[in-house]
């Protein structure tokens, strides 16, 4: 055979199972996950570990819920609070800004994804907490001491912030001028434009945007456990604090493993992780998809 | 033309960028009639068009300067109201967008944004620009199915129907057959000539063949500068410029 054809054969061949590799990993990860959280699995049920809010490790008493909420309202909150903002500030960028300021602002915004999550979580601790504990939270509630979901979810919406612009932004700029020029040429303005033309064009890329952002935040640790609070107790209002699952294994993990089980329940709390990030990617996939078949239907 | 001019242009001057892309275009469009721009691509056919309709307002290092009248009324002036200008024009690109909404929906988006929200009124405004353009029958049964269903020359006639629904006084046609098959263009081509009698229309075309089809009147532009404008017959056939007779003939293009 030609050597250059053998070559093409090779490279290919080996792209293949550096793919693989990759891919495979994932499922690595999960089998890894499961097989070390089998001893508490054994010891309690599925359904006793993620329902009971009880978390006393010492008593061999491990109830994930607290947990659990703690990392959805953290989430929730972050979202809920950067989609609307990044969804304006891409609008701004994409449709709006002169080119000059589109030229400074790019830049700034990429630049917030490059800052160290730890200072993120300095600036929540010197910021965001006071913030919540004297301004905020007196509106609302008796006490607060500012450590609490609301301000992990605003520590975290900022650190997903640029990632969520500059999806959306490229969103954004795939709609073609002409079908702008369309709505434009009837005698739209351009706010008219954007509400009833872009961003029905765009609802898609935007969720796919909001996904990534959710999956991310998710994991997002060493910020969020810094203001949170870490307090295993299921919030109730924004103003408690929460504990969410990665701020549990990286608080925990290498320290009380003298504590029979505890060990096992951190595996536990990664793979709970792991299925919720799973799950929501999938769930959300499934929606994109309908979406798309609706929009081109 | 003893008439007066639907669309009159004095000095006009675009610059796009360090680029000097119109040069001083002077010209009147009748009303009433069909009006080709022909010309090479690149000479500045659809930058003369879409000044028309101020459609470079959003387009960053675009400097324009002279008049463009439009029943007399200067649509550059600084107290001049764009969406009350663009409400006067249909436009029709060259490749159709059909905004993301149904059928029904796309024909009555202008008219709901200039404020008609009686359902029995948008009806009848759909009904008959769909029948105006020919698609009611294609379509009468579909209303509420997406207008991308639609086959690219349906999708066409379409993007017409909804820029005659806000009741444009003028039609602008920037290519608009040129992705189109040719049953579909000849239809397209047949609604401008029918439509004349209600509207002014300029197409831009580089087929010379559909400017003596369907125009009036030519305009030759080359190098952004306006050439010759008169009667069809005449530009096609007897032009009296050097540069316009080499372009009729297909030595320029």
């Amino acid at each position: 055979m030609n050597f250059r054809l053998l070559k093409d054969k090779i490279l290919s061949k080996l792209m293949l199972v550096f793919t693989l590799a990759s891919v495979s990993l994932l499922v690595i990860i999960g089998i890894g996950l499961y097989y070390k959280s089998i001893p508490i699995i054994h010891r309690l049920s599925w359904s006793e570990l993620i329902t009971s809010s009880i978390w006393k490790p010492l008593k061999g008493l491990f109830g994930f819920f607290p947990f659990i909420m703690g990392t959805l309202w953290v989430t929730a909150i972050a979202i809920v609070i950067a989609l609307p903002l990044c969804l304006l500030t891409a609008l701004y960028i994409v449709e709006y800004a002169p080119t000059r300021v589109k030229r400074i602002l790019t830049p700034f915004v990429n630049l917030l994804s490059g800052i160290p999550p730890v200072i993120f979580g300095v600036w929540g601790v010197l910021f965001i907490i006071p913030l919540i504990q004297i301004y905020i939270a007196p509106h609302f509630v008796e006490f607060s001491t500012g450590y609490s979901v609301l301000a992990g979810g605003i520590v975290l919406a900022v650190m997903i912030f640029p990632l969520i612009v500059s999806i959306i932004s490229e969103v954004l700029r795939t709609i073609p001028q002409e079908l702008k020029d369309a709505s434009l040429s009837l005698g739209a303005t351009k706010w008219e434009t954007i509400k009833k033309v872009i961003l029905r064009k765009a609802l898609p890329g935007i969720i796919a945007a909001a996904v990534l952002a959710i999956s991310r935040a998710f994991g997002e640790t060493i910020a969020v456990l810094m203001v949170c609070g870490n307090n295993a107790a299921v919030p109730h209002s924004v103003f408690d604090p929460g504990y969410p699952l990665p701020a549990l294994i990286a608080n925990n993990y290498g320290e009380m493993l003298s504590i029979p089980l505890y060990d096992s329940a951190l595996m536990f709390a990664a793979l709970l992780l792991f299925i919720i990030i799973l799950v929501f990617n999938i769930i959300s996939r499934v929606i994109l998809a309908r979406l798309e078949r609706r929009l081109a239907a | 033309m003893t008439q007066t001019p639907h669309i009159s242009v004095q000095h006009l001057n675009v610059h796009i960028g360090a680029q000097h892309i119109l040069k001083d275009i002077n010209i009147n469009i009748p009303d009433k009639k069909v009006t080709s721009i022909i010309g090479p691509s690149g000479c500045g056919k659809t930058t003369l068009l879409k000044s028309f309709n101020r459609l470079w307002d959003n387009t960053a290092d675009v400097k324009i300067t002279g008049k463009v009248l439009v029943d007399n009324e200067d649509i550059y002036a600084p107290n001049a109201e764009v969406t009350h200008i663009r409400k006067k024009m249909g436009l029709l690109s060259q490749r159709p967008y059909p905004l993301p909404m149904s059928i029904y929906d796309n024909v009555a988006y202008g008219p709901r944004i200039h404020g008609i929200r009686k359902k029995q009124v948008l009806d009848e405004l759909v009904e008959e620009q769909l029948k105006a353009t020919g698609l009611w029958n294609e379509v009468k049964d579909r209303l509420n199915a997406s207008a991308t269903r639609l086959s690219i020359g349906q999708q066409q006639r379409l993007c017409l129907a909804r820029g005659l629904a806000v009741g444009p006084e003028i039609i602008l046609g920037d290519e608009s057959t040129s992705a189109l098959d040719p049953v579909s263009t000849a239809i397209i081509e047949d609604l401008f000539i029918s439509l004349k009698e209600k509207y002014s229309i300029v197409l831009v075309t580089h087929i010379l063949r559909q400017a003596r089809r369907v125009s009036d009147y030519i305009i030759f532009v080359y190098m952004g500068k306006i050439i010759e404008f008169g009667p069809t017959e005449e530009v096609l056939l007897n032009p009296k410029e050097e540069l316009t007779k080499e372009y009729v003939k297909g030595y320029i293009s």
